[in-house]
């Protein structure tokens, strides 16, 4: 479903020039859900946003559903492949409902029928009807990741990129997230890349990993390897040991 | 362990606004001797409030009120801005989450550390340097001559952090408060920083206040957890004792964590009661 080969992304030129990611290969199969994991700086945001399109000067292959992908994308693309990001509190436009902001993508693909599409993903991401109009400064910051996700499902798009979906929310909020998530990937047979440098919810999530630092792949492994502690390189084992929490010396 | 460090009795912080007055912490107590508590709670539960009322610096509208709120032998409450100055730094210190915005951006690291010390002590220029290049190497920074130079843009976040302590420690002082010393760190920096704040809390016998959203780090990092939910301490616990917590919301909260040894499965979802935010008393 995935092909990435060999992908670069330069940040700057000249001597300020940043290599975000260093020759990066992977492949993602059709419903599988792949994490990306590594610390601030391994280039894993970057990856996935080169694969989505919004870094546009990339070197190397990006395929997506057997198409070689360049520098802008089509409209059927961003039909195929939606984004959930980070903060939800940074990526809801703050003066556009509920409503408004769900409808934004139909309207752009020219769906139609934005009104029953609007009411039907509010109920599957399980908000109700009275959260359509309100503001995202209305909700919590749980309610407003469930919008998010909503907002990307809406155009039924087979592939699902998340960007630390869970990192900005309490735990608690984390887990009903996680769950949602879950369920939704199984209903749309969804083929999901999730970004986290969270080893514990990428471990939960996904079938396989790569772990990355510094732009560059460290380790690829499936999430059975991660849990029976079998890593083999020694910075995968740092990153397992310091999520498994504070060990007194 | 004779006197405490800190006592809290009956603390409240509000709000007032246009419509109601908002009830951020209320009513907990507790005392912290020369040991490692932990605070812990969701947004919202109080827990930074409670922080920032122990050092004074509750931002206004907000209104504090206790029973009693004594740093040692110091009313927290009644103490003149100037003393409470003399307070802060001598007897209690604050670390805040957030490097890149707690750290001012146009002093070097090193004047930051100087006028922490010098705020108490008075004492020559270059002996504050020689004291905040000691901190420095204090908070195992490798190396402190180039890091004492630098501006807060030109260090990692994890380095920015270990300033931060450096800063706070510079005075001396009985008891430090944490607020979410680790959050904005990757889990490798994370264990770093709180192996120094570990060790410098164990070697100087201070106290340390720890307050974070993490309810497994604190448990593991800590000798006692307060759990705070809604502005109340709803259960205190010694860390050995965290997975035999008694209360639905911290047993909630445990379930909540997504662990390696159940992946895939569906989390358990923490049903909150109404009856956690009433008096218990």
């Amino acid at each position: 479903m995935i092909e990435v080969e060999n992908l670069r992304v330069r940040f700057g030129r000249g001597k300020g020039a940043v290599e975000a990611v260093r020759g990066l290969s992977f492949a993602v199969k059709e419903r599988e859900t792949f994490g990306l994991v590594g610390e601030s700086g391994s280039g894993k945001s970057t990856v996935l946003r080169a694969l989505c399109g919004l870094v546009r000067d990339f070197e190397g292959t990006i395929r997506v559903a057997s198409e070689a992908q360049r520098r802008t994308r089509t409209d059927e693309f961003h039909r195929l492949v939606q984004m959930v990001f980070q903060d939800p509190f940074g990526s809801l436009h703050p003066r556009h409902t509920v409503d408004r902001i769900l409808g934004e993508p139909i309207a752009i693909q020219r769906l139609g029928n934005a009104d029953l599409r609007i009411a039907r993903a509010l109920f599957e991401v399980g908000l109700g009807p009275s959260f359509r109009f309100r503001y995202p400064h209305q909700l919590s910051g749980g309610q407003r990741q469930r919008v998010s996700i909503a907002r990307a499902l809406i155009v039924e798009p087979r592939i699902l990129l998340l960007d630390e979906p869970t990192s900005a929310l309490d735990v608690s909020v984390q887990a009903e997230i996680l769950n949602l998530l879950m369920r939704l990937r199984r209903e749309r047979a969804l083929t999901t890349i999730l970004v986290s440098h969270n080893l514990a919810v990428v471990g939960h999530l996904c079938d396989r990993l790569l772990v990355m630092n510094a732009g560059r792949a460290v380790e690829e492994m499936t999430a059975e390897d991660l849990r029976t502690g079998a890593p083999r390189e020694e910075y995968t084992q740092a990153l397992l040991r310091a999520s498994e929490g504070y060990r007194r010396l | 362990m004779t006197s405490p460090l800190l006592t809290v009795e009956g603390l409240r912080v509000s709000f007032p606004t246009r419509t109601r007055v908002v009830e951020a912490v209320r009513g907990i107590g507790f005392t912290v001797g020369r040991e490692k508590v932990g605070l812990v709670g969701e947004s919202g539960s109080g827990k930074s409030m409670t922080g920032r009322a122990i050092v004074g610096l509750v931002p206004p509208p907000g209104k504090v009120t206790a029973g009693r709120l004594m740093l040692g032998d110091v009313d927290v409450l009644r103490a003149s801005a100037r003393k409470m100055r003399e307070v802060r730094g001598r007897r209690v210190s604050m670390v805040l989450q957030d490097p890149r915005f707690s750290l001012n951006p146009v002093l070097t690291v090193g004047a930051q550390i100087a006028e922490s010390y010098r705020a108490h002590e008075r004492v020559p220029r270059a002996k504050a340097r020689d004291r905040a290049l000691e901190m420095l190497r204090a908070v195992r920074i490798r190396d402190p001559e180039r890091v004492h130079d630098a501006y807060p843009h030109e260090l990692s976040g994890g380095m920015g952090q270990r300033v931060m302590i450096a800063m706070m420690l510079a005075p001396d002082p009985d008891l430090l408060i944490a607020d979410e010393p680790t959050s904005a760190l990757d889990a490798t920096v994370q264990m770093q920083v709180l192996a120094i704040l570990d060790d410098l809390v164990t070697r100087r016998g201070m106290g340390l206040l720890f307050i974070s959203h993490d309810l497994r780090l604190v448990g593991a990092f800590c000798d006692r957890v307060l759990v705070m939910y809604g502005g109340r301490i709803v259960e205190t616990l010694a860390a050995t004792d965290l997975e035999r917590a008694a209360h639905p919301y911290t047993r909630g909260l445990l379930a909540a964590l997504p662990s390696l040894g159940r992946a895939g499965e569906p989390l358990p979802v923490l049903e909150r009661d109404p009856a956690w935010l009433e008096d218990q008393r």
